[in-house]
């Protein structure tokens, strides 16, 4: 009989805990995303791929939720925001699958929700030219999450490059990002969308550039501020002792450990552009017609369906819109407690 | 204190002629005259043109003058008060600007009567009793009506009090209060859950300060502990952040004026940038950024006045 008792086996870990990793949740992140732009975007180079691009993502969109909601399962606030936004989500990724009508097809013009004509039952109904509303919002949800994410993703690239080099470097780097910035956020928003649109052109790519324009200032601002904080701790020195580059200290060093506040402020910032495409949209300066998009049905019918019996076609794209922004603001809040109770 | 009114006061000035020279930058391109001339002649005239004719067509506008020299005029031209002319509206921008403004501003006033006094009572209130059920009902509504993006709210407000209830008129052009109740609610509650969540985490910071526990336990009433010791305190971030909310609004009213056909300064800004006017969007844009600077300067002086701590800091 030997002596040295058995090593205690370690408790399992369950699967969902271990993929919990940064690295893990930004590959099904980009797994979910980059088919997105690559249906929405580059459709027409696809040919005949194009209605398998999103299979990978519907597994993606699910295990990444799954994740997710365990993580963050202290809050429920957070986990609440994650349904919401993940309901759409799922709905955006799978709705090449799903049994609709075509969203651009006349059926038949003003049927209210929950009635049947000609053999079709009508979910939400159709809008005055007779398309679905069902097939229309769904599809809607699918170009707002894509040049919503996709213009997010640029504005915190540049933003958090030019931040971390106005926080770092300092000097008169910091001098002309700051005084540039300044000028940008002193524009009124809207001003500032209105005159890059209409220079530029009215198209999803220069939403994304305007929207990069407005942004990336308050991002900037964010990242310096956290930048300059963090810049004097030991570990910076250390790395700075042992003789790294600028730019890795920036990347590796610095990065990393601001990383909290900014993914607050990117939930919060998802919600301000989904607003921003839908606002510009309904202004009539983003993403042109036909295509479905909840701000040009809310355009749409704003004209049209001014009476109380046919409100649903303007209430149904408000809902859906109000409740995406909400789950990115409910996930941000989340997030924010957490971070404050550790 | 007066050191840091003349800096910001330069630092304004600066960035006015930037945003300016960028302004006229951008309407000085080729494309933006000719988007003025397909807006004013019409399209089809206007592929019909000659270049000969497309020329003097912009000599008569005084759009063929050189950049330097009519930016060095729209300036001089600013001096005597005098904004230039609305190629859209055929009519003098200062006047046209003055009326939007006025309109606006009077929304803005609906906007802040009801706002103010909500968003502090409610903050107030959740910020006192952190944790409670009425903490936390506020803080949720709160966090519901910021959620709810202007448009979203406008739509909902229209449905319900003009189409369903049929109390106030669902699109606000003309005179009268009844035109103001629906665009002043909307942008009120966008705009409250902001503030009252912002006092609520300042009045709930105070309160668990050293000095509010020391006036509890020494056995003030809890009315005045509140009303003389917290909110003194505790108002001063909300104050400064309301100011800033001038500026917001600004902005933010473009898409309440357009779905509601109220003639203010957004829906001024938007038909004059989408039609290339360019004088009326110089105007307006230099008086949003005029607001955003003075406003910001308002609050950091109000701050310093509030707050005698950093006075002399």
């Amino acid at each position: 009989m030997s002596a040295i008792a058995e090593p205690l086996p370690s408790p399992p870990v369950p699967v969902l805990a271990r993929l919990a990793r940064p690295r893990f949740a930004l590959a099904l992140l980009l797994l979910i995303w980059v088919p997105l732009v690559a249906y929405v975007m580059f459709g027409r180079e696809l040919g005949p791929y194009r209605s398998y691009v999103l299979i990978p993502a519907i597994p993606a969109a699910l295990l990444l939720y799954a994740v997710a909601a365990r993580t963050w399962r202290e809050s429920t606030i957070a986990v609440a925001g994650l349904t919401l936004v993940f309901f759409w989500i799922l709905l955006a990724v799978s709705a090449p699958y799903l049994p609709l009508l075509d969203p651009n097809k006349p059926v038949a013009p003003f049927v209210t929700p929950f009635t049947e004509r000609n053999g079709i039952f009508f979910w939400l109904g159709t809008d005055m030219r007779g398309r679905d509303l069902l097939a229309r919002t769904i599809w809607g949800c699918q170009r707002v999450l894509v040049w919503g994410i996709t213009a997010t993703a640029a504005a915190y690239l540049v933003g958090t490059m030019l931040g971390l080099i106005a926080g770092y470097r300092g000097g008169w780097r910091d001098e002309v990002v700051s005084f540039v910035g300044n000028v940008l956020l002193s524009f009124p928003v809207m001003v500032l969308f209105i005159l890059i649109l209409n220079y530029l052109g009215q198209s999803g790519f220069n939403i994304v550039i305007a929207v990069t324009f407005s942004s990336a200032p308050a991002i900037m601002r964010i990242v310096r501020g956290l930048a300059l904080d963090v810049k004097s701790r030991d570990y910076i020195h250390a790395a700075q002792v042992r003789g790294e580059r600028p730019l890795r200290i920036m990347l590796v060093e610095l990065l990393p450990n601001v990383r909290g506040p900014l993914i607050v402020d990117a939930c919060l910032r998802l919600g301000y552009t989904t607003v921003a495409i839908t606002t510009l949209t309904f202004l009539g300066l983003g993403l042109q017609p036909p295509d479905p998009d909840w701000g040009l049905m809310i355009k749409e019918a704003s004209t049209t369906a001014l009476v109380f019996k046919f409100s649903y076609m303007l209430v149904v794209p408000a809902l859906s819109v109000s409740s995406l922004i909400l789950g990115f603001n409910l996930m941000a809040d989340g997030l924010r407690e957490m971070s404050l109770r550790d | 204190m007066l050191k840091l009114i003349l800096r910001r006061l330069a630092q304004m000035m600066l960035i006015m002629v930037a945003v300016s020279l960028i302004l006229f930058g951008v309407f000085d391109s080729p494309k933006f005259k000719r988007q003025l001339a397909v807006n004013e002649l019409g399209g089809f005239a206007v592929q019909t043109l000659s270049p000969a004719d497309y020329q003097a067509w912009l000599e008569r506008k005084g759009l063929n003058v050189p950049f330097a020299e009519r930016y060095w005029k729209w300036l001089t031209g600013i001096a005597r008060g005098d904004f230039g002319r609305s190629f859209q509206k055929s009519a003098d921008v200062g006047p046209l600007l003055g009326r939007a403004l006025l309109n606006t501003g009077k929304l803005a006033l609906c906007v802040f009567v009801i706002m103010i006094p909500l968003a502090l009572v409610t903050g107030v209130m959740a910020g006192i009793r952190e944790g409670s059920f009425q903490d936390r009902s506020i803080s949720f509504l709160a966090v519901l009506f910021t959620s709810i993006p202007e448009i979203a709210t406008a739509i909902f407000l229209t449905v319900i009090f003009a189409l369903w209830l049929g109390w106030f008129p669902a699109k606000s052009r003309g005179d009268g209060l009844e035109f103001l109740v629906l665009p002043a609610l909307t942008l009120v509650l966008y705009d409250f859950g902001y503030v009252a969540r912002l006092t609520r985490a300042s009045v709930a910071e105070v309160m668990q300060s050293q000095y509010v526990r020391t006036a509890i336990l020494k056995g003030l009433p809890y009315r005045r502990v509140v009303i003389r010791h917290v909110l003194r305190n505790a108002l001063i971030a909300p104050f400064t952040v309301i100011v800033l909310q001038l500026n917001w609004i600004l902005s933010g009213v473009v898409v309440v004026e357009v779905f509601f056909q109220y003639n203010g300064f957004g829906k001024l800004l938007l038909d004059a940038a989408l039609f290339g006017d360019l004088y009326v969007v110089q105007a307006a844009t230099l008086a949003a950024v005029l607001v955003a600077v003075l406003s910001q300067l308002i609050s950091d002086i109000g701050y310093v006045l509030l707050n005698p701590r950093i006075r002399f800091g």
